[in-house]
Order: C-alpha cells, then sequence, then structure tokens
C-alpha cells in the first residue's frame, strides 16, 4: 500500500528533482563550454604552473 | 628609549584566549577523569588534561621565542608561505601510514590463522580492525589532504596560510583526534559505525577542529593574490565541507551523561542505518575521492609540467561528481529493510557517477599527452598515473557492484573488501605516496635522494597490490557461490564454515600482498628520511621556499 506522502514525495523527486539536476547540469555545461571563457580557463589551467 | 624603534611585544588575543580556553578544559578534564564511570574512559579526560595542559606550555613558550611582530604576508614582493603545519603533517602522514598499514597485515594473518588473536581483547580482530581502516583513512590519508591542502591552497593562491596559531591547532588537534581514537577502539569504546566508530567526545573534539580547518582554508582563499580558484581547491573546499555535514548528521548522539563514553543516536533502526551509508559512502565520494582528486589535479600537472589536459572538462567532473554522489549511499542496504525505492535510487545514482569519475580519470592521465615518456623515466609521475588507472578501475568496479543483482552476489563478502583494497591502496595511497615524494623535496628543499628506490617501492607494493585484489576477487566470488549453493533437496549445500576453510588459501595470499604494501612503505620511509637528512641542497632555485616561520 502506497502511503500518500510517500507518493507526494515521489512524485515531486520524479518530476522537480529531475528538472532540477537537468538545469544545473545544463548551468554548468553552459559555464564550462561557453567560447568567451576559453582563454580564462586556459589560463587558469596554468595556474600551478607558474612559479613564485 | 628602545621602545619607539622596535615594538613592544604584546600577547594576541588568539594566544591568550586560547591559552585560557585550554586551561579551562584541562581543568573540565580532570574533574571528568575523577567522576568518570569507566576507567577507559577516565584514560581519556586524563590524555585531554595532558594535551591541554601541554597546548597551554606551548602557546606561552611560542609566545616567548617568537619576534614582537607577527610574519610577513610577503617577503620581497613575494609570499611567505607557512609550511610548519605542511611539513608536520607530512612526517606523520608517513608514521600513521606505516603504522596502519601494519595492522593491516596483522588483521589479515589472524583472519588466515585466527591463533593470533591470542585471546585477548584488546588486540582481537573486532578491535583492531577499525583500528586498522581508521589509521590509514583518516590518519595516513587525512593529514596527507591536511598537508596537500595547505601547500596547494597557499601556492595556487600566491597567499601565506590564514591565521597564527589556527593552522597548528588544525594538524595538531586533529592528531589528537586520531589518538582519542585509536586509543578507544583498542579499549573497547565504539558507537558500532563503520569509518564512524568514534564516541560523541572525540566527534565533538573533531567538529572544532574540523570548523577551524575550514576557516583557515576559506580564509586563505579570501587573501588570494590570483583572481581565479584554481579547481584543486575547489575539490579541497567539497570535501571539507561535505565531511562536516556528514560528521554532523551522522554522530547526533546524545551522551549517557558527561561523565561515560557512552551515547545513543537521536534516530534509530533503518533510519539511523541510511544516515549512517549516506555518512559511508560519502566518506568514500568526499574524503577518498574528492580529496584525493584536489591532489591528482595539482601533482600531476606539476610534476608532468603540463597543465591539465581540459581545465573545462575538470568543471563539468567536479559539479557533476558532487551532485552525484551524496545520493549514492544506499546501495550499502540492498535486500535490507531500507524501502526498495530508496534502494534503487541509491544504485542509479551509482550507475551515473561512473561518467563523471570516468571524466576525472580521463583528464588526469590524458594530462600526460605530449610528456607519454616521462612515465619511462619518472617513477614517481607513475605511481600517480597508475594511482588514477586504479581510481578508474575501481570507479567502474563499484557502479557495477551497486548493481542489485550483483550485489546479492558481491554483499558481505571478500569481493568488497577486494574493491576496497584497489581503491585504497591502489588510488588513494598510490596519489599520496606521489605527492609526498613531490613534497618532501620541495619543503625540505632538497634533491630526493633515490629514483630508484622510488622505482623498487613502486614494483614491490604494486605486486603487493595485484596479489591483494585478485585473491578476494577470487576469494568474494567463491564465498558468495557457496552461500548460495543448495542441494537438489532445497538445503544449504555448504555450512558456514565450510566456505571459511574454502577461503584460507585466498586469506594467505592476502596477507602477503599487503606485507609487500607494507614493505614498499617501508622502503619509502627509507628513501625520505635520507632525503630529509641530506646535506644536499636542491638545484632548482625556483622551486626553493620562503622560510617557514
Amino acid at each position: 500500500m502506497m502511503d500518500p506522502t510517500y507518493r507526494a514525495a515521489a512524485e515531486f523527486a520524479q518530476t522537480w528533482g529531475l528538472a532540477y539536476f537537468v538545469v544545473i547540469f545544463s548551468c554548468v555545461l553552459l559555464y564550462a563550454l561557453w567560447p568567451s571563457r576559453k582563454q580564462q580557463f586556459d589560463e587558469a589551467a596554468r595556474i600551478p604552473l607558474r612559479e613564485d | 628609549m628602545a621602545n619607539a624603534l622596535a615594538p613592544q611585544k604584546q600577547m594576541t588575543f588568539g594566544e591568550g584566549g586560547l591559552a585560557l580556553t585550554f586551561a579551562a578544559l584541562a581543568a573540565l578534564c580532570i574533574v571528568i577523569a575523577a567522576k568518570a564511570y569507566t576507567p577507559e574512559y577516565a584514560f581519556h579526560a586524563y590524555l585531554f588534561t595532558a594535551a591541554s595542559l601541554a597546548a597551554v606550555f606551548a602557546i606561552i613558550n611560542r609566545y616567548y621565542d617568537r619576534p614582537a611582530e607577527r610574519a610577513p604576508l610577503t617577503i620581497d614582493g613575494k609570499p611567505n608561505y607557512n609550511m610548519g603545519p605542511v611539513k608536520f603533517a607530512t612526517v606523520i602522514a608517513m608514521f600513521w601510514g606505516i603504522a596502519g598499514f601494519l595492522v593491516g597485515l596483522i588483521i589479515a594473518l589472524q583472519l588466515a590463522f585466527p591463533v593470533l588473536n591470542f585471546d585477548l581483547q584488546w588486540i582481537s580482530f573486532g578491535r583492531l580492525r577499525p583500528l586498522h581502516t581508521s589509521a590509514v583513512i583518516f590518519a595516513f590519508g587525512g593529514n596527507v589532504l591536511l598537508a596537500t591542502s595547505f601547500y596547494v591552497v597557499q601556492r595556487t593562491s600566491r597567499a601565506r596560510l590564514a591565521g597564527d596559531l589556527a593552522p597548528w591547532f588544525v594538524v595538531l588537534g586533529y592528531n589528537f583526534f586520531i589518538l582519542i581514537a585509536g586509543t578507544g577502539y583498542l579499549l573497547g569504546i565504539t558507537q558500532s559505525k563503520e569509518y564512524a566508530e568514534p564516541e560523541w567526545y572525540a566527534d565533538l573534539w573533531l567538529t572544532v577542529v574540523w570548523v577551524t580547518y575550514l576557516l583557515v582554508f576559506l580564509a586563505t582563499l579570501w587573501r588570494r593574490t590570483e583572481p581565479h580558484i584554481y579547481v584543486a581547491n575547489w575539490f579541497y573546499l567539497a570535501f571539507i565541507v561535505t565531511i562536516a555535514m556528514l560528521h554532523l548528521g551522522n554522530n547526533a548522539t546524545v551522551p549517557v551523561s558527561i561523565f561515560s563514553s557512552k551515547s545513543y543516536i537521536v534516530w534509530s533502526g533503518v533510519q539511523d542505518a541510511m544516515v549512517q551509508w549516506w555518512y559511508g559512502h560519502n566518506a568514500v565520494g568526499f574524503f577518498l575521492t574528492a580529496g584525493f582528486l584536489a591532489i591528482m589535479y595539482y601533482f600531476i600537472p606539476k610534476r608532468a609540467e603540463r597543465p591539465v589536459y581540459s581545465y573545462r572538462l575538470s568543471i563539468i567532473h567536479f559539479w557533476a561528481l558532487i551532485f552525484l554522489y551524496i545520493w549514492a549511499g544506499p546501495h550499502h542496504l540492498h535486500y535490507t529493510a531500507l524501502p526498495d525505492w530508496a534502494q534503487t535510487l541509491g544504485m542509479t545514482f551509482s550507475i551515473m557517477l561512473w561518467m563523471p569519475s570516468w571524466g576525472g580519470m580521463i583528464n588526469g592521465i590524458m594530462t600526460l599527452s605530449g610528456a607519454w615518456d616521462k612515465l619511462r623515466t619518472d617513477p614517481v609521475l607513475r605511481l600517480m598515473v597508475v594511482s588514477v588507472a586504479f581510481y578508474g578501475m575501481s570507479t567502474f568496479e563499484g557502479p557495477m557492484m551497486s548493481i542489485k543483482v550483483v550485489n546479492s552476489l558481491s554483499h558481505y563478502t571478500d569481493w568488497t573488501i577486494g574493491h576496497v583494497h584497489s581503491g585504497a591502496l591502489g588510488w588513494v595511497a598510490y596519489i599520496s605516496f606521489g605527492a609526498i615524494y613531490c613534497l618532501v623535496p620541495w619543503l625540505w628543499n632538497r634533491p630526493l635522494y633515490s629514483l630508484k628506490l622510488v622505482n623498487w617501492h613502486f614494483w614491490v607494493s604494486t605486486v603487493g597490490i595485484v596479489l591483494y585484489i585478485t585473491a578476494m576477487w577470487v576469494s568474494g566470488i567463491l564465498q558468495g557461490l557457496m552461500w548460495r549453493a543448495y542441494t537438489s533437496l532445497g538445503f544449504l549445500e555448504y555450512s558456514f564454515v565450510e566456505t571459511v576453510e574454502a577461503m584460507h588459501p585466498f586469506y594467505v595470499i592476502r596477507a602477503l600482498g599487503g606485507f609487500l604494501f607494507l614493505c614498499g612503505a617501508l622502503i619509502m620511509v627509507w628513501n625520505l628520511w635520507k632525503t630529509v637528512n641530506s646535506a644536499e641542497q636542491a638545484e632548482t632555485a625556483g622551486l626553493a621556499l620562503a622560510p617557514a616561520e
């Protein structure tokens, strides 16, 4: 027997939870792959190699 | 007047406040020791008293020895790095490493030859096993993470470590926690939660230490002169923040009395089990993975002298890893009272984790593209690259084992032990060894004594790991198949003790593997000892460090 609280929680997780993850992951992809940030990231990758 | 020239030395608020706090703690612990319910708990209270008094003494002594002015943040425009706590954590990591590997070997031998328990409660398998796991994970691994995080955050932020006493409080306080935890196990003090065995008072102490660690790390990032926060620091930060959250969640206990070591968790039954494995698996995910990935993202590029293969991939790796890992815990509770949907959720997220894990592995290994020849000439780099390969292997094996049908064969068997050790020995220990082989010459400004010995270390311990994990695969699958074998009449075909007998040869092989791994680590200690004590200075001026205070 399904508890109504469980059903509500599951429904919420399966719809909004999924949407939340898709949105978050898209934001990450957009941030990481946005073409104009290439140079900034290339420079960041060299931080450990620069001596002080 | 002389005072007009030199500023007068004054005790800082931190020094005075901390000394007073420790004095008060010592007084409180004396009372607790006197009224403690058990002698074991009284012993711990005395340890707290002694350590607090030692801290008061050390703070005052340091005050008299130090110059009037605080160490400058920069010297000649270069950051004045604070490497004292880093050195301490590096040395003590090796000490705990040897201790932890040795106890591992002892308990492997106890499993093969039970007579080695000697019928003594203090050194029985049940008490030595958490001593082994805590020594290798929290004492060895934890100190490696403290050392490397304090090193990396300073170097990549180009700023001196924040705080004066705080970094020392973190490294010393953390190791005091290890001492309390370890002696507690031997004396029988445990809350019986895997990887979270220390009781409430040790947990409270660790909470204070850990919050200070977070603040030191954040404050150092805050004063950085490098605009971008390098990706290794993101992983360190995720590790520190998440471990704090897990520690608080899984140790929400109410002590019986302030005079008793015993406590009870606020949730019970399956809820407690779920919180425990939310904690347990994320200890794997954020302590043994995120923290050591930070090491990978700094030390492999540094050693290979090439930037990380794809910085963009490292960003995607980071966010995907931290968002997925936190949900994977329920796979430890397949076929238990945990609701089915929660088990399936844990399994699904575990399988999804395969992608970020392999993204990270590819990023680490491909950093060598164009420099593959270094694998042949530099055994330190080889250690680290092989560690990333082991990471790839165990993060493929893990999701596979989280699938319910596979788990029905593998769970509770030695296969799990083999899987854990391919991750712990192959990934965590190897990346740590690689980082320490880099760190010691940098910190002490000496060339590494012998690359040939590193090569020996690498091969001896690699043979050890291979013996270990292959023995456990065979033993585990054998055990799982024997447990589920039925006769034609529907009875279980084997009694439990028959499965134990069948595993004996593999237990012996496993102990041999562990012995080789320990030998490799001893070769390392010898090599580092000779490095630190050599008179020769390193020629590479670029790596010379500003003097530690």
